[in-house]
């Protein structure tokens, strides 16, 4: 595998790169649409029940530029955007930007433990189903799987909570940690801080508190990587040198462990890389029903509220990560299989 | 190593702050995150329960449990003959809070009062717009700056309001939240330091409960405030664990994870009474959830035909069923705890057959129409679309159609508004300040048609007896006045009135104190729990 | 995603491809099952109201929330009880199916629709028609799908069909990346240069020469498809942004009735056991369809 400088890994770099800047303005443009043509009235939104007088209505409108030709306001959008000036919402008067980073980490924390769920008991389950290939642990598994793939996740996430927290009542019912503990934040992430802080008892609240919801959150890439460790196995399994190999004696586990396997999780990372979109979408569900702060709730709740801003630079910023995600993973893609780097 | 010795630090200080952990905690698991922590330009309940009612007060306040003015930063006050100068004595000795970013070097005076109207009212103050977009929704709602005259200070402890013509809901009006007291000095070294925005995420008052953190919507936690004029609280800590989902709260409480919590679904109801450590506390609403009938558009303009509509209608079923028992059968627009009610007006009977005839008598056959169903869940009215199903249902046995359209909450208020509208229109109320005008005038007065008059119902006589019991004070002339609007509005039935939701307010038995606000507040002062 | 561009391995296709494939398929006992559960869904949704017990709207206004028969406190009248209007839960469930299948169906068939035809431009034309659809195909993919399709829906308004519109856009990439990858690796197939040769236009070239044979992954992509549909849809009748009530579809039930969750758990499970079970056969049969079509996996 050739490594460091690689004329073709570079060329494709700039190839791949060169292909982001349409999709990315592609994206602003969706992001700003979208946000004009949704039914309702950013002013009236803002106002209670008593409404605005039209007066006032007028001045609003000027303030927030609305006043203006559409195409300028969205120029003015794309340079404050540009700036790092993702607007102020209209619900908390705070900058997006802000918001976002913090509640990013609770997204970021749930989404990562529930990959970690998925890898930890996916790979595994994957590579012994391929072995025992039609065997009870193969079809179990795999019925399993093909359950957890087809799952409803928020109908699943209600079983959970009527189940663990209410009926068992082992796990809390939500929250990212017991109210009891009262850390300020330093990384935003809850199982990072309570270490930080040296505080344990914090570190297993904040653990019960997030296991229910990263299962949810974990379950259809759990199945995902199940099925497609166990292909990607069954395929390599197959080819010639692995026959070989086992031809010459080695024993059934060697052959696994280092023939095979290395070359099986090429797709496997591909595959992991692929769900953070599907990850982020389900990320909503899961914490929708778990009343987790995180991003994905915030979305939903601004689209309920009809905060314009934060709707429209959170669908771009949301956009741009997932983005970035997908071209790293790419990128890894690459770096690891040449062949795909030259056509 | 240098991040490893802040890090060191922290910890060290917090390891103190856990030293005081044996303190009496409080956690109320709230409905929804504030939009931020002013009082004035904010609207919703829960604003308010994280503002005004925690770290502000005002200068006069509604006694516990009701709606009666008591004071509060006004020590007393005297109202001049003709009901056009309200002068006020402030409370001496009252402290502001002392927070990491603010220490106060003053009481509260005459000069605080002041600023907290006058950044209301004066398009010129520099506070009037310190947030971009913001609106002043109650001091405009409450036509302020149409009864103001002026608000002079008389000396440090004394402040005179002047209005413009007399306005009996006035003192009322001073105990709402948007008319809370707030810090000029403050606001001064804000102004100086460039960082407005800062007073709305970093609060300072005078109220029991001290402003300690926020985690965005997750948790708001608050001190017991040590030199409060009324004493420190028996609870030293007072936590929000913001919690939208009514189920989760429900589940949550049951669960041990918060002490109280606000709105119940009602189908939980049941679940939290039968529990042995739960109390749940009930009251009657100030609110009404009714359906407006366009009364400029025919058939509807017949009152004869809306009292037809209305008597098909088996609304027993509907409380049953969407209210599940947490409501209660409507005669008046105004709920039977407020003065003024009147008894005498009789119910709505359910009666398909006469319905029928009515219907038929006004020459009305093969109706259809359009009914609108509120699109989001209210106090008033937990499930706007379940109602339509309902009345749909009814209306077909009389021969009726109903077609159920919905939109958006805004677009549903702003397309509701219009003159033209076609159909009865599902909307309720949460009263604001415990007077009857709050009803009758902001919701069926002639001036506001295409406001909040949903009916475009414009009455001689109702008009005339509301806006006489706006101007005069005794309570027994206004009942009276209020009584024959009543009367009024059941013979021409411009709107069905529905239902008066019950209120539920479930705890932990060990929650003491706590009184509930029929206006819907859920205010903390005074409450303690036993250990 | 990296297609697999190894060559077809099938030496020489069988007279009776039909039978082969049904050889293949109903190797896998799942699929069959599948395809079993499947087609009773199909036939329940077909004859909805010959089944059902009830009509899905009426409200039996003296039996409010009663639980399934098995359960104490039922109603004898209502197998597996009532909603919080008294409406029979059973009947609604299976006129549920129709709107769920529904969805299934008019959702693959508008994203099969559109992606195919961009897809196809995209593989046959490649230049600048190419480069423009692919990159509208990449932002569509660069917002998480459900997010996409609930600000579309907050666009067109919350309903069943605008719900069926978002859906079907946020798939339709899938099938224009899949199609074009194909088309481009049978373009320059002997075949295909042999029809060109002959005189065959841009479409016969597009539609009847090339799309044939790009057939089988279509076909497993629509199968996802599918199920993914009715997931989504679902998803959005939870939050409030779907079918809207008191249409019985699954996932707006499930949504109406999730204050229910501890007073009556039945209106919130059997809701949401009719999506997994539906979606379940589909995949089933997707997984059946994928070793039976692909060849690369039937020989292992």
């Amino acid at each position: 595998m050739a490594k460091g400088k690689d004329p073709h890994m570079l060329n494709y770099l700039l190839r791949r790169l060169a292909l982001i800047v349409p999709t990315v303005i592609g994206i602003s443009i969706c992001a700003f649409a979208f946000v004009r043509v949704l039914p309702g009235d950013p002013i009236l939104a803002m106002a209670g029940q008593h409404g605005v007088t039209p007066e006032r209505y007028e001045i609003l409108k000027e303030q927030f530029g609305y006043n203006l030709p559409i195409w300028q306001q969205y120029f003015d959008y794309l340079g404050s955007v540009l700036q790092g000036d993702f607007g102020i919402s209209l619900a908390t008067k705070r900058p997006v930007i802000t918001e976002f980073l913090t509640l990013f980490p609770a997204t970021i924390e749930l989404a990562l433990t529930a990959m970690f769920l998925a890898v930890i008991i996916g790979i595994p389950a994957g590579i012994f189903a391929a072995v025992k290939r039609g065997s009870w642990f193969d079809q179990a598994t795999m019925g399993v799987a093909l359950t957890g793939y087809s799952m409803p996740i928020f109908w699943w996430g209600l079983l959970l909570i009527i189940f663990f927290s209410g009926y068992l009542g082992w796990t809390p019912v939500s929250g990212r940690i017991a109210l009891t503990f009262f850390l300020r934040p330093i990384t935003g992430f809850m199982l990072v801080d309570t270490l930080l802080y040296g505080n344990w008892p914090a570190f297993v609240s904040a653990l019960r508190h997030l296991i229910l919801p990263a299962i949810v959150l974990g379950t259809i890439p759990l199945a995902v990587i199940a099925r497609q460790t166990r292909s990607a196995m069954l395929e390599v399994l197959g080819e010639d040198y692995v026959r070989t190999a086992r031809a010459k004696g080695l024993s059934p586990r060697r052959v696994v462990n280092i023939h095979a396997l290395r070359n099986a999780l090429i797709p496997v990372i591909t595959t992991i890389g692929l769900q953070v979109g599907l990850l982020m979408g389900g990320a909503i569900l899961t914490e929708t029903i778990f009343t987790w702060p995180g991003v994905g709730k915030w979305m939903i709740d601004s689209i309920f509220k009809r905060d314009y801003v934060v709707v429209q630079s959170g669908l771009l910023i949301i956009a741009l990560i997932v983005m970035a995600v997908n071209l790293a993973v790419d990128l890894l893609y690459a770096f690891i299989n040449p062949r795909i780097r030259v056509q | 190593m240098k991040l490893m010795k802040t890090l060191l630090a922290a910890t060290a200080i917090l390891a103190l702050a856990a030293g005081a952990a044996q303190a009496k905690q409080l956690i109320y698991c709230s409905e929804a995150s504030p939009a931020h922590f002013d009082p004035g330009p904010t609207t919703g309940g829960n604003d308010f329960d994280a503002s005004a009612h925690t770290i502000y007060e005002r200068l006069v306040e509604f006694a516990p449990g009701t709606t009666e003015v008591i004071p509060s930063m006004a020590e007393s006050w005297d109202i001049s003959e003709d009901g056009l100068e309200y002068t006020f004595h402030l409370r001496p000795g009252v402290k502001f809070h002392t927070e990491p970013y603010f220490t106060p070097t003053r009481d509260m005076n005459a000069d605080d009062v002041i600023f907290s109207f006058e950044r209301q009212w004066k398009e010129d103050n520099p506070w009037h717009a310190y947030l971009e977009g913001m609106t002043w929704d109650y001091f405009q709602g409450m036509d302020m700056p149409k009864y103001l005259a002026s608000i002079e200070k008389i000396d440090d402890l004394t402040v005179k309001f002047t209005l413009t013509e007399p306005n009996s809901p006035m003192l009322a009006n001073l105990a709402m939240q948007f008319a809370s007291i707030v810090s000029k000095e403050y606001a001064d070294q804000l102004e100086a330091s460039g960082d407005m925005a800062a007073f709305s995420t970093q609060p300072v008052g005078t109220g029991p409960f001290q402003f300690v953190d926020y985690q965005l919507d997750t948790v708001i936690r608050y001190a017991a405030f040590p030199d409060y004029w009324d004493g420190k609280q028996p609870i030293d800590d007072l936590i929000f664990a913001i919690t939208t989902d009514a189920s989760v709260r429900a589940q949550r409480l049951l669960a041990g994870e918060c002490d109280i919590m606000p709105y119940p679904a009602p189908a939980d109801i049941e679940t939290l009474k039968a529990d042995d450590n739960l109390n749940v506390m009930e009251s009657e609403g100030l609110n009404i959830g009714y359906i407006s009938y366009n009364t400029t558009e025919p058939p509807f303009d017949n009152p004869d035909v809306r009292k037809a509509l209305t008597m098909a209608i088996d609304k027993s079923a509907i409380i049953e069923a969407v209210y599940q028992g947490a409501g209660q059968d409507a005669k008046n627009l105004i709920p039977p705890t407020m003065w003024s009610y009147d008894e005498a007006t009789p119910a709505d009977v359910y009666d398909p057959e006469k319905a029928k005839e009515m219907l038929a008598a006004a020459g009305v056959t093969d109706l259809t129409t359009d009914l609108w169903a509120i699109p989001v869940s209210r106090p008033y009215n937990p499930n706007g679309q379940r109602v339509a199903e309902l009345i749909q249902a009814d209306w077909a046995a009389v021969g009726v159609t109903a077609n159920i359209v919905t939109y958006e909450w805004t677009e549903y208020r702003e397309r509701g508004k219009q003159p033209d509208r076609k159909g009865p229109f599902m909307i309720g109320w949460t009263g604001d300040n415990g007077d009857p005008d709050n009803f009758f005038a902001t919701l069926f007065s002639c001036s506001a048609i295409g406001v909040s008059n949903y009916s475009s119902w414009c009455n001689e006589d109702f008009e005339a007896a509301i806006q006489d019991a706006k101007a005069i004070s005794d309570p027994a002339e206004r009942t009276a006045l209020y009584t024959k609007a009543q009367e009024i509005f059941k013979a021409e039935e411009p709107a069905i009135t529905l239902a008066h939701s019950r209120v539920f307010m479930p705890m932990k038995k060990t929650v003491l104190n706590y009184h509930m606000s029929p206006l819907g507040s859920h205010i903390f002062k005074g409450v303690d729990i036993q250990e | 995603m990296a297609p697999s561009t190894e060559p077809v391995a099938t030496a020489s296709k069988p007279a009776s491809g039909l039978r082969e494939f049904w050889y293949y398929f109903s190797v896998n006992r799942g699929a069959v099952i599948g395809l079993t559960v499947f087609a009773l869904l199909v036939l329940m949704a077909i004859f909805a109201p010959l089944i059902a017990p009830y009509s899905p709207d009426i409200q039996y206004r003296d039996a409010l929330l009663k639980p399934p028969i098995w359960e104490a406190g039922s109603d004898p009248r209502f197998i597996l009880g009532t909603d919080p209007v008294g409406r029979d839960m059973l009947s609604r469930l299976i006129h549920g199916a129709r709107y769920s299948l529904f969805i299934g169906f008019f959702v693959v068939i508008g994203a099969l629709f559109v992606g195919v035809i961009l897809g196809v431009l995209a593989g046959y034309f490649r230049g600048w028609v190419d480069v423009a659809i692919m990159r509208v195909m990449d932002i569509i993919l660069a917002f998480p799908s459900l997010l996409l399709a609930l600000v579309l829906v907050a666009i067109l308004g919350p309903g069943l069909f605008n719900a069926m519109i978002a859906i079907a856009i946020v798939l339709q990439p899938h099938f224009a990346r899949l199609v074009r990858a194909a088309v481009m690796a049978e373009k320059n197939r002997e075949y295909v240069t042999a029809a060109k040769l002959s005189g065959a236009s841009h479409i016969r070239l597009m539609l009847i020469t090339i799309l044939p044979n790009c057939l089988g992954p279509i076909i497993v992509q629509a199968t996802l498809s599918f199920s993914n549909a009715i997931l989504d849809a679902a998803a959005l009748g939870f939050l409030g942004m779907g079918a809207q009530p008191p249409t019985p579809e699954w996932g707006t039930m499930l949504a109406t009735a999730r204050e229910f969750i501890l007073k009556a758990p039945w209106v919130v499970t059997f809701p949401g056991l009719a999506i997994l079970i539906t979606v379940l056969a589909i995949n089933l049969i997707g997984d059946g369809l994928r070793d039976a079509l692909d060849p690369k996996l039937k020989r292992s």
